[in-house]
């Protein structure tokens, strides 16, 4: 795969981790958002990631973890800060949803593959964004700048509840659906918002990141349709650059990618399946 | 700051451990910078095989308190394909190389061996020996006589450096160390990771780990990696490559102190690639200040 040119795809990373200082942390119902002051870092591509740490008391947590820094898709860029979309889930998580305005976070990164922009065609294809909970992040930055190149990017946003899915303002306008029917327009799963966008025209590029059981669905209703599909999928990793093999996916054509460097986005046609699914 | 070692004349003691950093790949990850402020004195390639291998399959990883248990099952190209496409790449890095092989047969190490030593772009050959035995089912390193047996019979194969990596998990490492030693090895590097199983968090009797069980590496395995150093170098009178925990320019020294050539950095890189330059600074600035790399540096 070291075959694979990054183009625009990847923006290198500063070498060695640095230290940002965080400048905002606010509340969006159950996620939080953290901003770290960035501004000599470079801008990163949408779908890329970064290592963070908190530079104080990480570790000490549930089971004296974390130890590792845990790798987060960049949702926006703004005014030389990179936000970033947490949810409380684990030792890790839970230490950086704590961060206040003016602690240290350690960064590395950006790291990996982004989206690519959809094939000029023809036939010409839209842009069809698809996100699960915390996996709205990377379509945030991509929405963004798929909207700025006059590319139409409309977003499916699925969450489990009502306080989940105010993390759906941070798209313009997307269409909702909620587990629990407690907000949005659909009760049910946000793959039957994509299977019926589909059905009505298929020519679109979706791109896609979430929980793995809305990937691989999203993955088999692409494949059935024939329409191309950028999957950003998450797994334990140690390192986010290559070094520790840990974050590896197994690919339709036998043996294993890492999703640090060949990833974290990838064509849904490399994989038979969505692991973990 | 520089250090010969085995014959090489190195910039600084710092290396990375086998297996912790893929230079090709931060290189797509950080570009030239990496090339320019390489972290290592020398550079040890992942371990190498004679024929490629998939890797174990995932999960691969599990966080433990102050470290992480692995099973990544030494994924790799082959010997072939680290010859014919990883090696050009290494052999740009501006550190000298040694490559690490394992084969799970005396003959298999030794065809590695004879063809690591064919390559002018290899200053030294560092042999994993944490390989069970086909017939035993035993890890060849964790038995000196067998160990010395393989080492004996790769040793004629190459007049480069050969080191020997040693099982911790073995029930008398300095004896090992010794076969190793007697056998012909030009120096020892240890310790490898400690064998470790991470339950399933949600399922009984599970392994978490695709490969059922892993090695323990961090800092939760610094103190061990400093006594069985220390207890190996009161046994060889060879250079020993002492890893297990390295985060700091102090642990460098600790380490260095218990009887240690160079010191490897493994687990730490993971956590900040440039950990080794870090603390490749931090001890130099140890000996700036005391011209004795541990006097005064004991934290109580």
């Amino acid at each position: 795969m070291s075959g694979i040119v990054g183009g625009e795809r990847r923006t290198l990373a500063p070498f060695g981790r640095r230290r940002l200082r965080v400048a905002e942390r606010h509340e969006l119902g159950a996620y939080v958002v953290v901003e770290a002051a960035d501004p000599d870092g470079p801008a990163p591509r949408p779908g890329q990631f970064y290592m963070l740490a908190a530079a104080e008391r990480w570790g000490g947590g549930e089971d004296e973890r974390p130890f590792l820094p845990r790798a987060f898709s960049v949702l926006r860029v703004a005014d030389g800060r990179l936000q970033f979309m947490l949810e409380d889930v684990g030792p890790g998580t839970a230490r950086l949803c704590e961060l206040q305005s003016g602690d240290g976070l350690w960064v590395t990164g950006p790291l990996g593959l982004g989206f690519s922009a959809p094939d000029a065609g023809p036939p010409a294809r839209r842009a069809l964004l698809c996100g699960g909970g915390v996996g709205t992040a990377p379509l945030a930055i991509w929405q963004d700048e798929l909207l700025a190149r006059g590319v139409p990017a409309p977003a499916l946003l699925g969450f489990r509840d009502a306080a989940h899915a105010e993390g759906a303002a941070l798209l313009a306008n997307p269409r909702v659906a909620t587990d629990d029917g407690s907000a949005g327009e659909h009760h049910g799963l946000v793959t039957d918002l994509l299977a019926a966008e589909l059905d009505d025209d298929p020519r679109a590029t979706v791109y896609a990141c979430g929980p793995p059981p809305m990937l691989e669905a999203v993955r088999a209703l692409c494949a059935a349709r024939d329409v191309p599909a950028q999957l950003a999928l998450e797994a334990g990793m140690a390192c986010g650059f290559g070094a520790c093999f840990g974050c590896v996916v197994p690919t339709r054509d036998g043996g294993y990618v890492r999703l640090c460097v060949d990833g974290p986005v990838l064509d849904a046609a490399a994989l038979a399946e969505v692991p973990g699914h | 700051m520089r250090v010969e070692f085995c014959g090489l004349d190195l910039a600084h003691p710092i290396v990375n451990g086998s297996g912790t950093y893929d230079a090709i790949a931060a290189r797509r990850a950080f570009g030239d910078a990496l090339v320019e402020r390489f972290p290592f004195s020398a550079f040890v390639s992942k371990t190498i095989t004679l024929q490629p291998r998939d890797g174990n399959p995932p999960p691969r990883l599990y966080e433990t308190p102050a470290g992480m248990i692995n099973s990544i099952g030494l994924p790799n190209k082959g010997l072939d394909g680290y010859l014919a496409h990883d090696l050009p790449e290494l052999a740009r890095l501006p550190v000298p190389l040694i490559t690490n092989v394992m084969g799970a047969t005396a003959d298999d190490i030794a065809t590695l061996v004879e063809a690591v030593d064919a390559r002018r772009e290899i200053d030294a050959v560092e042999l994993n020996v944490s390989c069970p035995n086909v017939k035993t089912g035993l890890d060849i390193g964790a038995d000196p006589v067998e160990l010395g047996a393989v080492v004996a019979r790769v040793r004629p194969l190459t007049a480069k450096p050969l080191i020997v990596k040693l099982t911790p998990n073995a029930s008398d490492v300095p004896a090992a160390a010794q076969a190793a030693e007697a056998a012909g090895a030009d120096a020892v590097s240890l310790i490898n990771t400690l064998r470790a199983f991470a339950p399933h968090p949600r399922l009984p009797r599970t392994p978490w780990l695709g490969g059922g069980t892993g090695g323990l590496s961090g800092p939760a395995v610094r103190a061990v990696a400093l006594a069985q150093v220390r207890a190996v170098a009161q046994r060889v009178s060879i250079p020993i490559v002492g890893m297990g925990g390295i985060q700091s320019g102090r642990h460098a020294a600790q380490l260095l102190d218990a009887g240690a050539t160079l010191v490897a950095v493994g687990t730490e890189s993971f956590r900040d690639p440039a950990a080794g330059r870090r603390i490749q600074h931090e001890l130099h600035d140890l000996f700036a200040k005391s011209g004795d790399i541990v006097n005064g540096h004991h934290d109580v």
